[in-house]
Order: C-alpha cells, then structure tokens, then sequence
C-alpha cells in the first residue's frame, strides 16, 4: 500500500477554482468550520487580477499549536479548475490527496502514484439535482464542503450552524444549502473510505481569539479613532477599507435624531484628489483618511511634501501589494517602505507604523490619527495584502472607554481669547512642534497662511535661508519627539544567551514566531525584535548593538528596511543581514529558517575554512 | 522677500459696514504683482464684495493653487485663514475643507493654466461634485508665473510673446462649468468692477457650486514682441534684474459698458477682446439657451459676460452625502466613538 500523510490537526488544504464560480464562500466556510471546532486555521487567498475565468486559490492552514503564518507545501489539494490542473497535481506533498472532480474521469497519466486520488462526480451530481447553471454551479461547491467534511472528520454541526448563521431569515436558501452540504457529506461516507489520514478533532486551542480581514479591522480603527472623512479610489487591495469604513460608519455613525451621516466618504477622480481632500479636511480640523496602494503613492507624493512642510495631519493606509508599476497587483509584498517614509522631493521623513496582524491594524489606524494630530504630519499604516485581504485568526480587539482622542496642539477661541500668543510655527515647547488654529476660530486672531512655500515662525510668506533652516531643523526635531511618541518594538526573548539577532515587521510576524521554534529545532538560538515604527525606537538600535549579526525579513527584493536603518541609525550593513522573500506569496517560516540556517551554516563553513588556513 | 504688511491706519470719514468694518478689514498684503495686472483689479473687487456683504472675514477660507493669480488670496481678507496649495489641486483641498466644516463660506482662486490644464480634473469634478464654494479663474490665456507659455484657455491662433502660434482648440470653462452641473455660471472683466463685484456678492451667498471666469489681462505676458523694452529683452540683457522690477508699468485696462452692448477691450499686447454684457431681460434660469446663447456669440467672436446660468434650488456636496448640520469637525469622542461594549458585540460576531 503506498504510503498516506497522517496528521491530526497539522495539515494543509488547497482549493484550486476557477475565479467567479462562487467557491469563495464555500472555501471560507470551510475554514470556518475548523476554527468552530476550536482548532486555530489560517486561509489565504490567492487570486489574479481578473474578475472571471482565471485561476484563484484558496490555502486553509489547519495547526492545533497556533501557527498563522503560510506553511508552504499541500497535504490535500481539491482539484477544480482544469486549467491548473498539472501545476496542482505537482504541489501536491508526496504521500498527499488529491480530490476532484471526476464527472469525465481523468487518464491514468494524469496522477502520481505517491498521491491518493480520491473522485467524485460532483458535476453529474449536480446536473442530476439542479437544471439551473448557476445554482449547478454554487451547489457544485457546498458539496465538496460536505464530501470534505467526512473525508476529513470535520464537525457537521459547525457547518450547518455557520450556514444557518449566514442565511437568517433566507429559508429556502438555508434549506438547499444545507441540502447540498448533506448530499456530499453522505456521498463520501458511502463511497470512500472516511476519514482519510488527515483529521479533525475537537480542541480548545481557540480561544476567544477572533477571525477577520485587516482591511475592515484597519476601518473599525479608523472610525474608533475619529475619523470623519475618508477620501479615496479604487485600488487593489486596499478598496475594502473604504468599503468597510462606510459599513461601519452607516451602524455607528449616524446622528440619532434625524439619522444623518456624521461622516463623509468621497470617491475621489484619482489619488491626487483623495490625498487632497484628506489634508483639506485635516487642515480644517477633521480627522481625515485615505486608503491606497504603491500606485497611490506614487500619486500622491507631491501633497505627502506639502503635508510635511505645511504640517498637516493626514493618515494614509497603505496597503502594500507587488511593484513596481502594476506589479503583482494581487500578490503581497512589503516593497512601499522607501516610498512612503521619504515620500514627495525635497527632505522628508515620514512616520511610519507596521501592524502584524488584523487587531494591530485596527489598533495602529486608531492611534494614527492621534499622531498624526499630534505631530501635525502624514502617518502612513504600513499594511499588505497578506494582512488586508485576509481573514486572519488574532487575539479580540479592544478599547479602552477611557481613551479620548487627542487632538494635539490647537489653539481655540478661548485660548486666543486670553491672550495666548499665536504663531504658527513657534516652537513654543521645544519639542519641534508648533501650535495651529482651526479655520473660522476667531475675528481678530489666530487666523494665518497655509503654503508649500517657505516661511518664517509666523506663518509669513519668506524665501530667507535662515528661515528655511530654522524650519526644517524644527521638523528634524520633531521626528525625533515622534520617536517617543510611536509604539516601542516587541522583544522575542530567549531564555538562553545568543549573539544573533533578528529583526522583522509586519506581517511577517506570525511565520517568524514559528521560524523561531524550527531554527531552534535546528539548534539554532536567536533573538527576536519586532519593529513597529518608523522612526525607530531606541530599543532598534539598542537591539542591534546587543548582536554579533543581525537578520532582517523582508518581502521585497531590496531590503529596503535595512537601507532605512543603514541610512537613518548609520548602522554598519556588515552587521545586517537581508533575509528576503519577494514573489508575491506571503512569506513562510520554512523558508525563514531556511534562509538564516544556510546562512549561518555558511557563515560557520567560511569561518571554519578561514581558521583551517584556507 | 517677504510680503509687506500694510499700515493700520484708518480715514475717519472710512465707510463701515454694518459689522462697523471698513475695507481695510477686508485687505490683506500689498500685492507683489505688477503693477497693472488685471488680477490685481480682481483682489480689489473681492474686497469690495466681502465688505458690502459684511461677512466676518474669519468665516471666510481661501484656498488657491499655484501661479499669479493663486498669490492674491494673500492680497485680500488678512483675517481669513488662506491656503496655498499645490498646482491645479485647490478644488480637492477645498471640497475637503468644505466636508470637514461646512459652516465657512468657501473661495477658491485659481488660474487659467492651474484649473484648465494640470487641475483640469480636480476643477470639472469639484463642480460636478456640487461643493458649495466660489471657484474664481483669473483667466489671462497664458501662464503668468512661469513667463509667458500658453494655457489651454489660449485661443486658437493666437501669438506668444515669443512669436509662437496657438494651434490647440481653447478650453472654455464656463461651457465647461455649465455642463458639469455648476448652479451659478457666470463671466466678468477684471477691469468692470461694476460688473464683477455684484457678480461676486451673489455667488457668495449661492449655495452650491459657483463659478465665475474673469478675463483679466497680463501685462508681462502680453507686451510688444518686438520691443526693446519688454519684460524679455531686458532679462535677455541684464540677468540679475529682477523680473517684476522690469515690468513695464502699465495702468490696469478697465471698462464700463451697458448691459447688452458689446465693448471691445484692447489688450496690453495691442489685441482685442470682444466682451458682449447680457442684456438685463436676458434669462439665466435656463441651462440649455443659456449654452446655445454662449456658442452662438463665440461663434461671432464674442465672448459673453454677465450671470449666465443661475439653479434658484441648489443642491450641495452636503446635502448629496446626507451629512449633519453641525460641522464633522465640531463632533467629540462621543460622538464619534462607538466604545468597548459596541466592539464587545463586533468580536462575538467575528468567532
Ligand atoms: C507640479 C507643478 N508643475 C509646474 C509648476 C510651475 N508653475 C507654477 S505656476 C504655473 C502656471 C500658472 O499659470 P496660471 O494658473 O494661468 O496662473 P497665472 O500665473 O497666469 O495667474 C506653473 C506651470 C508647479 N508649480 N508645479
Ligand atoms: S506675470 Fe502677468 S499674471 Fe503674473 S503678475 Fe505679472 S501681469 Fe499678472
């Protein structure tokens, strides 16, 4: 008998689809249902830029220890696009399943003989039981789900209930759903040998951990931090924020008297306009957002500089993706680090924040629109695909009621009033940071002149030098106030001494946590920091000095976090080694490992040789 | 260089407005234009306006793009807070600003090459949008601050300074205006402030999207080519000169003409602009003759002044968003923020 991959809670399932057959539902409730039975799942999606016809994936992690990063590698793959059907077929792990659809059952020629085939002809089935396309199109999917479900020993109560919970008060909808689900499930039991090696069981290795996407936690952050205008255009994968954002401004957001709108969302013409609603309003006292993509950057740089220059608050969510140009449109990366933090010509710094995961975003946009009303400047949420487009298994959010927004230093009426002396760029407090007044504040005072152009402390209009210098000493000031202002990076200690560090951000985060435990499988110890913000925290270099040599994760192809901290903290580039990963796909703690364990292998062979006297 | 502020003294005999302001309240910095540019003529029948209407200048923002013309918001209302932003993109600061607090009464100034060429797109779709705002153009058909090069407002045919022929169609943004759905259209002189400034009152106390283009000639830009005196010769001579400091001066080119009558306005090139005045029993309520009425004199060569289009029921930004009286940026954490026990809620949805 050929060998059979047996795991319980510890595998990996891939739906190969075609995009627009309206498998997307039923491959999330798939997911769902694992995570119901209280074993930790994480899915991705892996879709082209195309609406219909193209291939789409959808990856399901199952791992009862909880990890949340891409594993890489395929224990079952479910077969349903002919089209990719030899690229499937080959990623499958040697002693893995395949399962399809064998309405026209394939040749022999088409199968490994190290996988278990496992058909069922899902298409017949569904002609026999539907005369409509597209309903034998969306069944076709549910039951798979079912036949997975027995093949697989996963919960059908969990299935059921989640379908229950998705078609409330849609009966005859619930009913066939269910209908179909059962169909599959009794297909299989009857027809294969169920379960097969890989399993499901009951745990409690959930938690109350939540499941969402990053793009609507990121605009939960940004209704719970006060935003009130969002400005943006359509662009993937960052066009679900502003969707997410005007579904829960629709529920939270409306005055309940009369039941108007206390928000305002524009869709703009392009990115140049969405930046320039978003410091119009900011320099007018609202707190106001955009959401975009690299192209959007690239857009929108010219009013990044007039924002940093004219000091105007403004929150950017970017939701990174491949570049350059249109890139991997569809694919993650981390490759808009440089472009945002010295975004626009001239000298500019911007702060940047990097979230690991849903609840970080959610609570990075919050507190992104206190930065950037306190340090009156553009922040940019550093985001991704990985982290925006997918549903993402994190701990609950949170808030703490007795949180009020900060609005940083503005001057109102009654201050003036009492005689408080108003410049607009007086360092009043030396920390770099001036006071500004809100249009409309006053008769007599306190009004001034916003502008691109030089000026001096009282707003006035100045091509002098020294007070160009004075100014862009006093934004260097500030960005270093920013320092103390942004979210400290997180320690992964050991408990053993080591003189190898790594660093990372984002959303590399939960790949490297269990990068972590396979490098020390490999009997490899190292220390971890997470960068959360740009500009770095002292604890950066601190942590980097504390290191013989350091590593650096990335997902991009020119370490473009290193050139940061080569060129901001003047660190030594010998000490800072690039691990990167840049196709597109989210990166994977197999490859982390990998990459640093030949590297010090490498490191250890060379300095072996050198000692041999060679 | 900076600008020079202008000395607070006050005539005893100064008419005041009904807030007890007089025009000074209303001005700002001395201009560093030349001395006869027409946008000058317009700062000064802003003035006018704001003080006639006896609008706190502080309820007033300002907002410009980048050129000549999008200087003078310097040169007026000292006591509104201003914005001087970047080329062609006013219109998106401003609809901004105007969603944050939709209780200041909004100007926009911009010129020909700031909203017909790079901000083509943020004018037509500020306008489409319906913000309630006055969008002026300051419309001299060349680029004034980069010296000279045509807008796309420049007729077809016409000569640059430097002997160059226009040979691109011409934008005309009141057609332009009046199709994106502008609730007030209408076209003026810099030099007619008897035209302009009641034009000006009107738009400002119009609730939606307002647009007026005002012809308003350069005096650098439209000099004699031939000239040894010209602007261009004299840098072409003297490299340190400071160029405004060479400008010929000139008077600012001004007219007054009955409604009806058409008024030929000679430039300070030696060109002619034909201005046709509405006549008093002309209708501006109807969108549709008032276009025909627009083609059919631009067909003869004349270009038509005057309050061409006017929607007695406005709508605005605000009331197509359904967005609260009170101003977005007057609403507080209560307001605002759902709390703890709503996020409670959203994370039992998410298991
Ligand atoms: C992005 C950008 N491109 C070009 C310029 C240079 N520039 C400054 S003003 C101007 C044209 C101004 O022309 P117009 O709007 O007609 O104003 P005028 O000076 O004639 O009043 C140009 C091209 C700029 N400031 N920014
Ligand atoms: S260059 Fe032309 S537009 Fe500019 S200030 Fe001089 S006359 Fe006016």
């Amino acid at each position: 008998m050929k060998k059979q991959l047996a795991a319980v809670n510890d595998f990996v399932v891939k739906f190969a689809n075609v995009n627009g057959s309206g498998s997307a539902s039923a491959n999330t409730l798939f997911a769902k249902s694992i995570m119901r039975m209280g074993v930790p799942v994480s899915p991705r999606n892996i879709f082209p830029s195309n609406i219909q016809g193209l291939p789409t994936w959808y990856e399901v992690r199952v791992s009862e220890r909880g990890w949340l990063g891409r594993r890489g590698g395929v224990d079952l793959m479910v077969a349903m696009n002919p089209q990719t059907w030899n690229e499937d077929v080959k990623e499958i792990a040697a002693g893995g399943y395949l399962f399809y659809d064998s309405t026209k059952p394939m040749p022999a020629s088409k199968f490994r003989d190290d996988i278990t085939v496992i058909g069922m002809p899902l298409t017949q089935i569904c002609n026999r039981t539907y005369t409509d396309a597209r309903q034998r199109q969306l069944f076709k999917n549910i039951i798979y789900v079912g036949a997975l479900s027995a093949l697989l020993d996963i919960d059908p109560e969990a299935i059921k209930k989640l379908i229950a919970e998705q078609y409330r008060g849609k009966e005859a909808l619930l009913d066939s759903n269910i209908k179909a689900f059962e169909m599959g499930r009794d297909y299989a039991r009857a027809e294969f040998k169920c379960p097969i090696g890989l399993r499901c069981e009951a745990r409690d290795a959930v938690g109350d951990q939540i499941f969402l996407e990053g793009n609507s936690a990121a605009a939960l952050g940004a209704v719970y931090g006060g935003a009130t205008v969002c400005a943006w255009y359509p662009i993937t994968p960052s066009s679900s924020v502003a969707e997410a954002f005007e579904r829960h401004c629709k529920k939270f957001r409306r005055e309940p008297e009369t039941g108007d709108a206390r928000f305002a969302i524009i869709q703009a013409e392009d990115e140049l306009a969405s930046i320039g609603m978003v410091i119009g309003a900011a320099w007018n006292g609202s707190r106001s957002f955009t959401a975009t993509s690299g192209p959007g950057i690239s857009l929108m740089q010219e009013f990044i500089g007039l924002a940093y220059f004219a000091e105007i608050p403004a929150v950017i969510i970017d939701v990174q993706r491949g570049g350059p140009s249109t890139g991997m449109p569809t694919r993650t990366q981390q490759s808009d680090v440089l472009s945002c933090a010295y975004a626009s010509h001239g000298d500019t710094k911007h702060v940047l924040l990097f979230p690991e995961d849903p609840r970080e975003a959610f609570e990075l946009t919050a507190l992104a629109f206190d930065y950037a009303d306190r340090l009156q400047t553009p922040i940019f949420v550093m985001s991704d695909l990985d982290i925006g487009m997918n549903e993402r298994l994190c701990k609950p959010l949170s808030w703490d009621d007795s949180k009020l927004i900060d609005r940083g230093k503005v001057m109102t009426e009654e201050m003036l009033d009492a005689g408080t002396a108003f410049g607009r760029y007086l360092d009043v407090d030396g920390d770099g940071i001036p006071y500004r007044t809100y249009p409309g504040t006053h008769p007599k005072s306190g009004a001034y002149f916003t502008r691109g152009t030089t000026k001096d402390r009282m707003a006035k209009y100045s091509e002098a030098g020294p007070d160009y210098i004075e100014n862009m000493e006093r934004l260097l000031k500030k960005f270093e106030t920013a320092k103390s202002i942004l979210p400290a990076p997180v320690r992964h200690a050991n408990k053993v001494a080591t003189r190898i560090g790594v660093m990372y951000y984002g959303s590399t985060s939960p790949a490297m946590e269990e990068a972590f435990e396979l490098l020390q499988e490999d009997g490899i110890v190292v220390d971890g920091l997470r960068i959360r913000a740009f500009p770095f925290h002292e604890d950066v270099e601190k942590f980097v000095a504390a290191h013989d040599m350091v590593f650096l994760v990335e997902q991009n192809r020119d370490a473009q976090l290193r050139t940061l901290l080569m060129t901001e903290c003047e660190m030594d580039p010998a000490k800072l080694t690039p691990v990167l990963h840049y196709d597109g796909t989210p990166i994977t703690a197999r490859f982390i490992a990998g990459a640093i364990g030949a590297k010090l292998g490498a490191k250890n062979a060379q300095a072996q040789r050198s000692a041999a006297g060679n | 260089m900076t600008y020079i502020a202008k000395p607070k003294l006050n005539h005893p005999q100064a008419a005041i407005n009904t807030l007890g302001f007089t025009r000074r309240h209303y001005e700002g910095t001395i201009s560093t234009l030349c001395a006869g540019c027409g946008h000058d003529s317009i700062s000064g029948a802003i003035i006018q306006a704001f003080f006639e209407l006896s609008i706190e200048p502080h309820r007033v923002a300002k907002l410009s793009g980048i050129g000549c013309s999008s200087k003078t918001p310097t040169y007026f209302l000292g006591g509104s807070h201003g914005f001087n932003s970047v080329h062609g993109r006013m219109p998106s600061v401003l609809t901004g600003a105007n969603l944050a607090n939709r209780d200041l009464i909004y100007l926009g100034v911009s010129g020909d090459g700031d909203s017909a060429s790079i901000g083509f797109g943020q004018f037509a779709h500020s306008i489409r949008r319906g913000v309630n705002m006055l969008y002026v153009v300051e419309n001299n058909g060349v680029y004034g601050l980069t010296k000279g090069q045509f807008s796309a407002t420049a007729d077809q045919g016409s000569k640059s300074k430097k002997g160059a022929i226009n040979s691109d169609s011409p934008i005309d943004l009141v057609s332009v205006a009046m199709q994106l759905g502008a609730t007030f259209v209408a076209r003026s002189f810099s030099g007619d402030k008897t035209q302009l400034v009641p034009l000006l009152k009107a738009a400002i106390q119009h609730k939606g999207a307002a647009f007026i283009d005002v012809l308003s000639p350069c005096v650098a830009f439209n000099n004699h080519g031939g000239s040894t005196k010209s602007y261009d010769y004299l840098r072409e001579h003297n490299e340190a000169v400071n160029r405004l400091d060479f400008i010929p001066k000139r008077e600012e080119i001004t007219t007054d003409y009955a409604p009806g009558t058409v008024e030929d306005i000679e430039q300070h090139d030696g060109s002619v602009v034909r201005l046709h005045k509405v006549a008093e029993d002309y209708d501006p309520y109807d969108r549709i003759a008032a276009m025909n009425y627009l083609q059919a004199h631009a067909a003869r060569g004349e270009l038509v002044t005057g309050l061409l289009y006017l929607d007695r029921e406005p709508e605005d930004l605000h009331s197509h968003l359904g967005t609260v009286k009170a101003p977005l940026n007057t609403l507080g954490d209560k307001e605002l923020c759902p709390g703890a026990k709503a996020l409670d809620a959203i994370n039992a949805s998410l298991r």
